[in-house]
C-alpha cells in the first residue's frame, strides 16, 4: 500500500452525480476494501470542470493533486492498483486542466471541490467563521458595512447594486425586527453558480448571512432556495444544524450579544420569485407577485419589517472580504466592477463548467483560453449572457470586458452568471423565441405590458420562425419591446425584451433571411427546411427509410431514395443515419 | 460509507420534525409535503391546507396553481423531466422531447395510459454541461439523443412488466 497518498476526492455535486460519480465512489470504496487501503474517500463539491466529470483527485502527501477525468466504474480498479498501490500515475485517464485554471481567481469558489461540504471542521480549517468571529469581537456593524462599501462589491444576482450601500439602507431603517434573506432562487436557465456554491461550500453562505445580519442588526434569516435543488437543500440543512451546535448560529454567537438564526424556505418553481418583493410574497405564503416600490424591502420587507436581500454569490464573497480586507478584493477587477464573477459556461464550448474570473477579463479570453474554444473548431457566433434578462453579444464584440458598464453598453448584462456560447449552428431568431417563450410563461400577469406584450412578441417570433413573418414585424418587435421595458413593474418585464432587442440589432440579417427569403441560415427552424437526398451520393442502402418515423422515404426506380416532402416531419433522423452524407438540408426560396 | 448514502430522507425527516405554524406562510411547505407523500395536490388536500392555515381555500388554490411545482393531477409511476434550459435547447432537447412524445404517445404534461410515465418539461435542471439532460425520477441522464432515450426507458418498462 502506498503511503504517499493523503486523500482521494470525488466530485459529488449534482453535475458529478448526474455523470455517474456516485457509482464511481462506490466502486472506489469496494476497491479500497479489496486492496485493504484505509484512506478517506472525500466527497467534494464542484471544482468546475464539468466537461471532465466524473472526477477523481488523488492528493499525495505533499499536496500535489493528480486529477483523473471521465472516470468510469471500470477504470477505478486501475487507478487504485496502479496509482494508490504501485505509485504510478495512470496517464491515459489523467486530465491536465492547467489552462482551465490558470487565469481564474478563486474567492467565492476557493473551497469548492477542495473541502468536504458536509464537514464544518474542514470549513473552519480553511479560516471559516474567522471573519464572523473577528467582526463580532473587534468591529462595529458600521465597520463591517464600511469594509463592504470600500471593497466595491456589487450584487451578483444580476442588477449589480452596490452591496454596502444596500446594507446601509437596512441598517438605517428603524424596526424592532429585521431580516436577512439569501436569494437562492437561481432561475435563469443555463445558470448553476449558486447551486454549486451551496453544494460545495454551504457554510460560506451562512457566514456571509451572519455578517450581513450583524451589519444591519437582524436576528432572523431565510434562505429562499429552489426546490429543484434537493442536494443543495440537504447540505444547507446539515450546515445549519452543525453551525447551531457549534454556536456559530443561534443565541449569543461566540459569546457576544449577537444572536442570529436561519431558516430554509424551498421555493416552488416560479422564475419571478427571484425578484425581491415577489420572493417576500412567496415566503409569506402568497402567489409570488411583485409589488410597487417604494417602499423598498430595506424599509418594509418581510411581514413589513426592514429586510435585506442578497444573492448567494454576493454573500459568499463577504467572509473573504472581511477576512482579507476591502483592498485585497478591490485589487481585482475594473474601475466600477471589483472582485471576481462566477460564470456557468455552457453551450458549444470544449470545456463547459463553472469558472471564477477577475472582473475585466474579456469574453474572448473566457471562451478561447479558459473554455478551450468552440467544439469542432466551428466559428463563434455569439455569447448569451444574463439568461432571459440578458442579451446576445455578437462575435464582433468578443473583446468586451466583463464589467457591469461595458456589458450594459452592448445591450447585454453581466447577469447572474449564465454564459451560453453559440456557434454558427444556432439560429438567433430561435434563441430570441426561446427566451421569450420562457419569460412569457413566467410572467406573473400583473402588468399588462408584460402579460400581453410578451405574448404578442412571442407570436411575432413564432411567425417569423415558421416562415410567415412580415417585413414590418421587425419594427413592431422593437417598438413593443421598448414599451414592455418601460411599463413593467419588476425586473422580469423590464428585461424580457433584451434578447430580442440585442438579436434584432446584431443579427438583423438573420431576421431578414427568415422574413424575406423564408430561409433559416443556421438550419434550425423546421418549417423553413427541406430534406433532400442527393441521388449521386445515395447508395440505396435504405437505412434512411428504415429510420424514418413517418415512412416518408422510399426507393426510387433510379436506384436511390427520395423523400416525400408532404409527409416529411423534418425530424432529421435520415440525415443522422445516412453513412454517405447524402441527405442535404436545404433552406430558402428553393424550399418553398 | 456515509458519503455514499445520498438519500433524501434526511431532508424530509428534518422538515417533518418542525411542526408548521397555523399561518399562511405554511401554505407552500404544506403543499410541498402533501405532494411529496401523495404525488399530487388533490382538491381535498387544498381544503385540508386551508383549514390548517385558516386561509380561504381560494387563496390556497391560487398558490397551488401559481407555482409550477404543484401538480393537480395524479402522476404516473415514473416522472420524466426533459430539461428545456438554454444549453439543452441549443444542443437539441427538442428532438429528445419530440421522440419522447412519439414513444410514449402523450404530450408534455400527460401521463401514459398504463400509468407508467408522466412526461414533463422543466426549465433548467442545472447540469448544463451534460446537455441535453433528462431526469427520470431521481436519476439524471446527460447528452441524451432521440435514439438513446428509447434505450434509457427500457429498464423502467421492464421493471413494470
Amino acid at each position: 500500500m502506498s503511503g504517499a497518498v493523503r486523500e482521494v476526492r470525488v466530485g459529488l455535486a449534482t453535475c458529478g452525480i448526474a455523470a455517474g460519480a456516485q457509482r464511481v465512489a462506490r466502486q472506489l470504496q469496494e476497491s479500497f476494501d479489496a486492496n485493504r487501503i484505509e484512506l478517506p474517500i472525500k466527497r467534494v463539491g464542484c471544482v468546475g470542470m464539468c466537461y471532465n466529470e466524473p472526477l477523481v483527485d488523488v492528493v499525495d502527501a505533499s499536496g500535489e493533486i493528480t486529477t483523473y477525468g471521465h472516470v468510469a466504474e471500470a477504470d477505478v480498479d486501475r487507478i487504485v492498483e496502479r496509482h494508490l498501490v504501485a505509485g504510478e500515475i495512470v496517464e491515459d485517464l489523467r486530465v491536465t486542466p492547467e489552462a482551465f485554471f490558470r487565469d481564474q481567481v478563486r474567492i467565492v469558489l476557493e473551497n469548492c471541490g477542495v473541502i468536504d461540504p458536509e464537514s464544518l471542521e474542514e470549513y473552519r480549517a480553511r479560516a471559516g467563521y474567522t471573519a464572523l468571529e473577528n467582526a463580532l469581537n473587534g468591529m462595529t456593524p458600521e465597520d463591517v458595512i464600511e469594509v463592504v462599501k470600500e471593497s466595491g462589491l456589487r450584487g451578483r444576482g444580476g442588477a449589480g447594486f452596490p452591496t454596502g450601500l444596500k446594507w446601509s439602507f437596512a441598517a438605517r431603517a428603524t424596526g424592532s425586527e429585521k431580516y436577512v434573506i439569501c436569494n437562492a432562487d437561481e432561475g435563469d436557465p443555463g445558470a448553476f453558480m449558486d447551486r454549486s456554491v451551496l453544494e460545495g461550500d454551504p457554510h460560506r453562505v451562512l457566514e456571509g448571512m451572519a455578517l450581513a445580519a450583524y451589519a444591519i442588526g437582524a436576528t432572523h434569516g431565510y434562505v429562499y432556495i429552489r426546490a429543484e435543488y434537493p442536494l443543495a437543500i440537504r447540505r444547507l440543512e446539515m450546515a445549519l444544524s452543525d453551525a447551531r451546535e457549534a454556536n456559530l448560529l443561534g443565541d449569543r454567537i461566540f459569546g457576544t450579544d449577537f444572536s442570529f438564526d436561519v431558516r430554509i424556505k424551498a421555493g416552488a418553481g416560479a422564475f419571478v420569485c427571484g425578484e425581491e418583493t415577489a420572493l417576500i410574497a412567496s415566503i409569506e405564503g402568497r402567489r409570488g407577485m411583485p409589488r410597487k416600490r417604494p417602499p423598498y424591502p430595506a424599509n418594509s420587507g418581510l411581514w413589513g419589517h426592514p429586510t435585506n436581500i442578497n444573492n448567494v454569490e454576493t454573500l459568499a464573497n463577504i467572509p473573504w472580504i472581511v477576512r482579507n480586507g476591502a483592498e485585497a478584493f478591490a485589487a481585482h477587477g475594473t474601475e466600477t466592477s471589483k472582485g471576481t464573477k462566477v460564470f456557468a459556461l455552457a453551450g458549444r464550448v470544449r470545456n463547459s463548467g463553472l469558472i471564477e474570473i477577475p472582473m475585466g477579463m474579456s469574453i474572448r479570453q473566457i471562451v478561447y483560453d479558459i473554455a478551450g474554444g468552440i467544439q469542432n473548431d466551428r466559428p463563434l457566433k455569439a455569447v448569451q449572457m444574463g439568461g432571459p434578462s440578458g442579451g446576445c453579444i455578437p462575435a464582433s464584440l468578443v473583446d468586451t470586458p466583463v464589467d457591469y458598464e461595458a456589458l450594459k453598453a452592448t445591450g447585454a448584462i453581466v447577469g447572474s452568471g449564465g454564459m451560453i456560447v453559440l456557434d454558427d449552428s444556432t439560429c438567433m431568431v430561435d434563441v430570441a423565441r426561446f427566451f421569450l417563450d420562457f419569460t412569457q410563461k413566467e410572467s406573473c400577469g400583473k402588468c399588462t405590458f408584460c402579460r400581453v406584450g410578451t405574448k404578442r412578441m412571442l407570436e411575432m417570433l413564432e411567425r417569423i420562425c415558421a416562415g410567415e413573418g412580415e417585413p414590418e414585424d421587425l419594427d413592431k418587435l422593437v417598438a413593443l419591446g421598448n414599451k414592455v421595458k418601460a411599463n413593467s413593474l419588476c425586473g422580469l418585464g423590464q428585461t424580457a425584451p433584451n434578447p430580442i432587442l440585442t438579436t434584432t440589432e446584431y443579427f438583423r440579417d438573420e431576421y431578414l433571411a427568415h422574413i424575406e427569403d423564408r430561409a433559416c441560415p443556421a438550419r434550425v427552424c423546421k418549417p423553413l427546411l427541406r430534406f433532400h437526398i442527393e441521388p449521386d451520393a445515395c447508395k440505396n442502402c435504405g437505412l434512411c427509410a428504415r429510420g424514418c418515423p413517418v415512412e416518408a422515404i422510399a426507393a426510387d426506380e433510379g436506384g436511390y431514395h427520395v423523400i416525400d416532402d408532404a409527409v416529411c416531419v423534418k425530424c432529421g433522423r435520415c440525415e443522422q443515419v445516412c453513412p454517405f452524407d447524402a441527405v442535404e438540408i436545404q433552406t430558402g426560396k428553393v424550399a418553398a | 460509507m456515509s458519503i455514499l448514502s445520498q438519500s433524501k430522507e434526511g431532508v424530509h425527516a428534518e422538515r417533518e420534525r418542525v411542526s408548521l405554524p397555523h399561518t399562511s406562510d405554511s401554505i407552500i411547505p404544506l403543499l410541498q409535503q402533501i405532494q411529496e407523500k401523495e404525488g399530487f395536490v388533490s382538491e381535498e388536500a387544498v381544503d385540508r391546507v386551508a383549514r390548517y392555515t385558516r386561509a380561504p381555500a381560494s387563496a390556497v388554490y391560487g398558490v397551488a396553481t401559481f407555482y409550477s411545482q404543484f401538480r393537480l393531477k395524479r402522476p404516473g409511476k415514473h416522472m420524466i423531466r426533459v430539461c428545456e434550459g438554454t444549453a439543452c435547447h441549443v444542443l437539441g432537447s427538442d428532438a429528445v422531447l419530440d421522440r419522447l412524445t412519439e414513444e410514449l404517445g402523450v404530450d408534455v404534461g400527460g401521463t401514459t395510459a398504463d400509468g407508467l410515465f408522466t412526461l414533463e418539461s422543466v426549465r433548467c435542471l442545472g447540469c448544463c454541461s451534460l446537455a441535453p439532460a433528462v431526469m427520470i425520477d431521481d436519476e439524471t441522464y446527460g447528452q441524451v439523443t432521440g435514439d438513446s432515450i428509447a434505450k434509457i426507458l427500457e429498464p423502467y418498462r421492464k421493471d413494470a412488466s
